[in-house]
């Protein structure tokens, strides 16, 4: 007993076996899709909602009581205004530093001619093998006045030799006439690293880009290590303390509903400051995710060509 | 090695050159070395009662004792056997879901409606860009035992009474820490084994279709064997890993009352160090880990050279 389905290659013959494989294949996935999606419209349609019914877990499916002050309201708290400046600020330098350096180390590592080139870059890729452990690392840190100190966040960062082999790779895949036609010019290594190379290596870098920021934006075992200052807690660390300790964020609120608010339904709870930070924390995740998926997916594309 | 030795004249013009990459490559050469290298030199710190705030020079020397007292001191020994029980449990059930990433792929390449299977692809590679902190904060809004979505609706729904702590409890810990791996990963791991599917010689298909071969028989025979490199080689990689779990994802689902059987050692590391203050015994069993990880990595290489015959580091 066979069917003709088009669903394969046109044609194909297709048993009754094969379509119930089909239809619980379909679901399947649409059930693991929605696992994958829904806590994030979940939270996004509580911290939405009248307050009053979020703190009771009313709302499960859709928005109820639709006001939006939450988002303007959530920044008055204090330390959370910081917090996102510390955040999008080490990003944004971590990112561009990191981005830089792998760029730039990994096209001085294509260089045969360098003065025992092999051996550096061994030294370099080696540290992807060993650890010497988080204790001496917070040693280390605190000696060199890392700790409670914005650099903490970006110069222990800055070089990535994961990174460096994904430029080196790309960077021998390059015709090396290209680069040799600024020989010609006498031009200087900078000169034909910037001028030459690191245009060509835009495709590599934009992966390379995404993944660091993601990185740094997520980062949250530097701020529990290095910072005890409240100035230089990040989103990832505010919000987590926010979850953890209802008392922290009990006293937070005090302070801040120093207004008398009338309209329950739009004062803060606990609830839905931390729907409402978790939604900001999240958002550049998702606002950056559908226009860059391609070199997130591109990334481990390449990295398993090396392993 | 390719260019050098061709003439001994350009040799001798390039001498200053060779210097002057070296020179550009130094201050990343530093950062390395500061970051990376000197750490090593505080696992000294494992060999003195060092005390934070004091100079090494007036800790104790106490040479071995630390690492004495993880094997022979009976309270260490019970509490290093419930943290090495919780790591291997929890990184036998990773093992587990690195055998379920392929089956995924599998399915999920079963799918003949394009744009379907792109927003699957799509959507259940999310989870992996958001951090712990994140699926913590996503765990917390669907299952905390106030109001969370979890109890609400099942409360709803008349199926339990009362409301049911999934993230205060001891109870199936290991497993719950898995399913909260697979819903941040498992999309993102099932996408190295589509690439593998998709680059399988589609004449092979052809010709078992030709033969007579159903889906089945097609992915047993020919995708199941052509994607199994691409698994034994992230299997390998993951044994290498076997007591490195890290500790992000278990330091933000602790809490007092599931902290027994959470504890993995990077985590149990952190607890006793930075949290206890007991900084040079931390550093001990830092130490021990990364020798024995350091061990796995070469017996894993040394397996995938006879896999592959190619290493793969």
């Amino acid at each position: 007993m066979t069917v003709h389905l088009s669903a394969g290659s046109p044609g194909s013959k297709q048993s009754v076996s094969s379509r119930v494989f089909d239809i619980f294949n379909y679901l399947f996935f649409g059930i693991f899709t929605l696992l994958c999606v829904y806590p994030f419209y979940y939270i996004f349609i509580n911290t939405i909602s009248d307050n009053t019914l979020t703190a009771k877990g009313q709302v499960l499916f859709y928005p109820m009581g639709v006001h939006f002050s939450n988002y303007a309201q959530v920044m008055k708290i204090q330390g959370l205004g910081e917090a996102t400046l510390i955040s999008v600020a080490r990003t944004v330098i971590g990112t561009v530093l990191s981005v830089f350096a792998s760029a730039f180390v990994g096209y001085l590592v294509t260089k045969d001619k360098m003065w025992c080139r092999k051996i550096w870059y061994r030294f370099i890729v080696a540290t992807m093998y060993f650890n010497a452990g988080i204790i001496p690392w917070y040693i280390l840190m605190m000696n060199l006045h890392l700790t409670n100190n914005f650099l903490g966040y970006i110069i222990p960062g800055i070089m990535s030799p994961f990174n460096i082999i994904l430029v080196k790779t790309y960077v021998e895949s390059i015709p090396a006439a290209l680069e040799e036609s600024a020989q010609i010019d006498s031009a200087g290594y900078w000169v034909r690293f910037s001028r030459i190379i690191l245009p060509l290596c835009m495709p590599i870098l934009a992966t390379v880009t995404v993944f660091t920021a993601v990185g740094q934006w997520n980062s949250f075992q530097d701020t529990l290590f290095l910072m005890t200052d409240r100035k230089l807690y990040t989103l990832q660390f505010l919000l987590y303390r926010y979850i953890n300790e209802s008392n922290a964020l009990a006293t937070v609120l005090k302070n801040t509903g120093g207004n008398v608010n009338i309209n329950l339904s739009l004062v803060q709870t606990p609830t839905s400051v931390r729907m409402t930070v978790t939604m900001i924390v999240v958002a550049p995740i998702l606002l950056v995710y559908p226009f860059f998926q391609r070199y997130f997916v591109g990334g481990i594309m390449i990295g398993a060509v090396k392993g | 090695m390719k260019a050098s030795g061709r003439n001994g004249l350009s040799k001798r013009l390039v001498l200053p050159e060779k210097y002057q990459l070296f020179a550009m490559l130094l201050p990343f050469l530093l950062l390395v070395f500061v970051f990376s290298y000197l750490p090593l030199l505080g696992w000294r710190y494992a060999f003195y009662a060092y005390r934070p705030g004091f100079p090494l020079e007036k800790c104790e020397y106490v040479g071995w004792y630390w690492f004495e007292s993880i094997f022979s001191n009976s309270y260490q020994v019970a509490e290093i056997s419930r943290v090495m029980v919780n790591t291997l449990a929890i990184s036998g059930l990773g093992l587990l879901l690195n055998c379920i990433a392929p089956v995924f792929a599998i399915l999920l390449n079963e799918i003949h409606h394009r744009p379907y299977r792109k927003t699957v692809q799509i959507l259940t590679t999310l989870p992996n860009f958001i951090s712990w902190v994140l699926v913590y904060a996503v765990a917390f809004a669907m299952f905390n035992v106030n109001n969370g979505f979890f109890n609400q609706a099942l409360m709803a729904l008349g199926w339990i009474d009362k409301p049911v702590n999934v993230l205060a409890s001891n109870k199936n810990v290991w497993g719950t820490m898995t399913l909260w791996s697979a819903w941040k990963s498992l999309g993102w791991s099932s996408i190295l084994y589509l690439a593998a599917i998709a680059g399988l010689d589609q004449e092979l298909f052809e010709a078992a279709k030709v033969d007579g071969a159903n889906r089945f028989q097609q992915i047993l025979h020919i995708t199941l064997p052509g994607i199994s490199p691409t698994f034994l080689v992230l299997l390998v990689m993951s044994i290498a890993n076997l007591i490195n779990n890290g500790m992000d994802q278990y330091y933000v689902f602790q809490n007092a009352l599931n902290k027994s059987s959470i504890e993995v050692l990077d985590l149990y590391v952190y607890n006793i160090s930075l949290g206890g203050g007991n900084f040079s015994f931390g550093t001990a069993v830092s130490m021990l880990k990364s020798v024995i990880s350091l061990t796995l990595l070469l017996i894993a290489n040394g397996a995938a050279k006879l896999i592959r015959g190619s290493s793969i580091f």
